[in-house]
């Protein structure tokens, strides 16, 4: 995502400011943490279009382990450029825009990584989204993680953590989401929740799966959706 | 390394290096190039025009680097834009001081048109001054130039030639097409002529079709030459050409290749003599003698008629026009696509290109799409600085079906 590259690459600057608290290698994890289980959703040789897809390795890797015929759209030149180069067919432009030119079911996937938080309109993103892909799958930060809620009581702070790494006037999210509200959002627009999938941050560092009180336990959050009336 | 033998020009590492770029310039160029030529005059080898006219015989001059595989499949067609030829790579003469072909920084070993792995091709395209069939040639019924009688051709003509050259050089499927400019009008064309000859489709800085304000600086291009008494309609003398009304029309088309920001890192407001104004007008600004320069040279390597004749080419292309709607156009395509424009362009800003990529989607077709960072104007898919290269690379691998890394 371009607003998330452009904020991180402003915050790496800033790295050396006393108010810095992240650790962006673990920003990073947190961005591929989730892909192990978006592959295990890919199907060999599926369509897989992936929205924001940035400099394309999730799609990259699932071309290697699916063969998927694979599409993304990148809002940030540079990131599509370097996908493009890197032999990924993607297209330079506004997802939300984009969305309209795919015709009906053309997409056996969806994938909407790290970019629900993003975006002007999550709800018709999502239902745009299930109208071109037979299913979608969403991962976000989810903001009613443990960690967030205290830096929030205690510390009266917003939280700024590697899930949610930006100060509060850079950050690119401009939808803050937690796993509950999420469902609850799913329910009214009656869509289909098949798969739910957790990480949170492992002691060792990195991230590990959550599956116990994800709403409370999980840093990010992954939902495989389809429409009610079917898969 | 052992401390002793750390030789005594090591630490002159800089002239190591430039050594070492030198050898590397000589060993990505094409090297020497020769332009070729075939006459089509085969019984059945009357080129019909889209305007009515008919051509006969048609002669196509081309140039070839790299080499064709045993199984003929790995041809690259590149099309060149208004005034371009087909000289895109390498050099006539062993003369150091040569300028190379005109897609140079794109076309030889190693480069993204890697002749070492592709063949390809270069024709000067129908109705052009430089090699093949066009108003400076000679027409056979009358052993004059055709002049001003030359048949109008369009995109879909210049096409139909280039397919003979393939049918010729007994290529079946070519691995792409790729242009910019007028040249990207070619490589569209191409995909909807022949879709199943082409595997992919490279059009750069170019639309689906031209726009009205396109059409209305060429229109002042050419009534810069209709209006210069040297035209004397078009029967003018090789030797005393309008060459007021040429130039003229080359310093507008030269504007529009540039953009505000790279003109005025050029020029800016820059004397040609520092003292600054004369009060006359004489050519008191840099930015006045270059286009003035610009237009003089011009003049000595391009013919006028010629310059009107592909100009109404460039107008009459429209897609849309021809097809119903650009979702019709590209509904037949069975190509791959990677379409590219530049931010700076505002001959044919990125609009029209992403205009493109969404018909392309609508109809389902692999599509990769990227307006390039640039501040060069329409002249960028010319110039080395940016990222076009390295995504011409990775969709051509892509083609191959290669690995991502």
């Amino acid at each position: 995502m371009s607003l998330i590259q452009s904020a991180r690459r402003q915050n790496e600057k800033d790295r050396s400011t006393p108010f810095s608290v992240v650790d962006w290698t673990l920003t990073s994890l947190r961005d591929r943490a989730l892909d192990d289980q978006i592959s295990s959703i890919v199907g060999m040789g599926e369509k897989v279009l992936d929205l924001g897809c940035g400099r394309g390795d999730l799609l990259a890797r699932l071309r290697s382990d699916h063969r998927i015929r694979e599409s993304g759209v990148e809002i940030d030149g540079e990131a599509a450029s370097e996908a493009i180069a890197r032999g990924l067919s993607v297209t330079h432009g506004d997802l939300e825009e984009s969305l309209a030119s795919f015709s009906d079911l053309s997409w056996d996937l969806v994938i909407l990584n790290q970019v629900i938080t993003v975006i002007r309109d999550p709800v018709a993103v999502l239902r745009e989204s299930l109208r071109v892909g037979r299913r979608a799958v969403v991962t976000f930060p989810n903001f009613a993680v443990f960690r967030t809620r205290f830096q929030l009581a205690m510390r009266g702070r917003l939280p700024i953590t590697p899930s949610l790494p930006y100060k509060w006037y850079d950050t690119p999210n401009i939808r803050l989401v937690t796993v509950k509200d999420f469902r609850t959002l799913c329910r009214q627009m009656e869509l289909k929740i098949i798969k739910e999938a957790y990480v949170g941050r492992a002691k060792s560092g990195g991230f590990k799966p959550v599956s116990m009180w994800p709403n409370l336990r999980a840093s990010s959050a992954l939902f495989l959706l389809s429409r009610e009336e079917g898969v | 390394m052992a401390l002793g033998k750390i030789s005594p020009t090591a630490p002159s590492a800089n002239p190591a290096g430039s050594i070492a770029h030198q050898a590397q310039e000589v060993c990505d160029s094409v090297g020497q190039v020769e332009l070729q030529h075939v006459t089509f005059d085969g019984p059945d080898q009357v080129l019909h025009l889209e305007g009515g006219g008919s051509l006969f015989p048609v002669t196509v001059a081309y140039e070839t680097y790299g080499e064709l595989s045993g199984s003929m499949d790995n041809a690259i067609l590149v099309c060149h834009a208004l005034s371009g030829d087909a000289h895109a790579a390498g050099y006539y003469s062993g003369d150091p001081c040569e300028k190379p072909g005109w897609w140079d920084i794109l076309i030889g070993p190693g480069k993204p048109l890697d002749t070492d792995r592709y063949f390809v091709i270069c024709p000067n395209f129908l109705g052009s001054c430089y090699g093949t069939t066009g108003p400076t040639s000679l027409d056979p019924g009358t052993g004059q130039p055709y002049g001003i009688s030359f048949p109008f051709f369009t995109i879909r003509d210049m096409v139909e030639v280039q397919r003979w050259l393939l049918d010729y050089l007994k290529i079946g499927t070519i691995t792409a097409v790729i242009g910019g400019s007028m040249g990207g009008m070619q490589a569209l064309q191409w995909a909807i002529s022949y879709p199943e000859r082409v595997k992919g489709v490279i059009p750069i800085a170019t639309t689906s079709r031209m726009s009205a304000q396109g059409i209305a600086l060429n229109e002042v291009g050419r009534q810069a030459i209709l209006s210069d008494p040297k035209w004397r309609d078009g029967q003018y003398p090789k030797d005393d050409p309008p060459a007021r009304g040429l130039a003229i029309a080359r310093m507008i088309g030269h504007i529009t290749y540039l953009s505000e920001d790279s003109m005025h890192q050029k020029f800016a407001r820059r004397f040609v003599n520092g003292n600054g104004r004369s009060f006359s007008f004489s050519r008191d600004f840099q930015v006045e003698s270059y286009l003035h320069h610009q237009g003089d040279k011009f003049v000595r390597r391009f013919d006028a008629n010629t310059y009107l004749y592909i100009s109404r080419a460039m107008d009459y292309f429209d897609l849309e026009a021809d097809h119903g709607s650009l979702d019709a156009a590209f509904s037949v395509c069975q190509s791959s696509f990677l379409v590219m424009s530049f931010t700076s362009d505002w001959l044919f800003p990125a609009r029209q290109s992403a205009e493109m990529v969404q018909a392309l989607r609508n109809q389902g077709k692999e599509v990769s799409y990227c307006n390039i960072e640039s501040d060069q104007g329409h002249d960028a898919f010319l110039l080395p600085g940016h990222r076009m290269g390295d995504l011409v690379s990775g969709f051509l691998e892509r083609l191959r079906g290669g690995g991502v890394p």
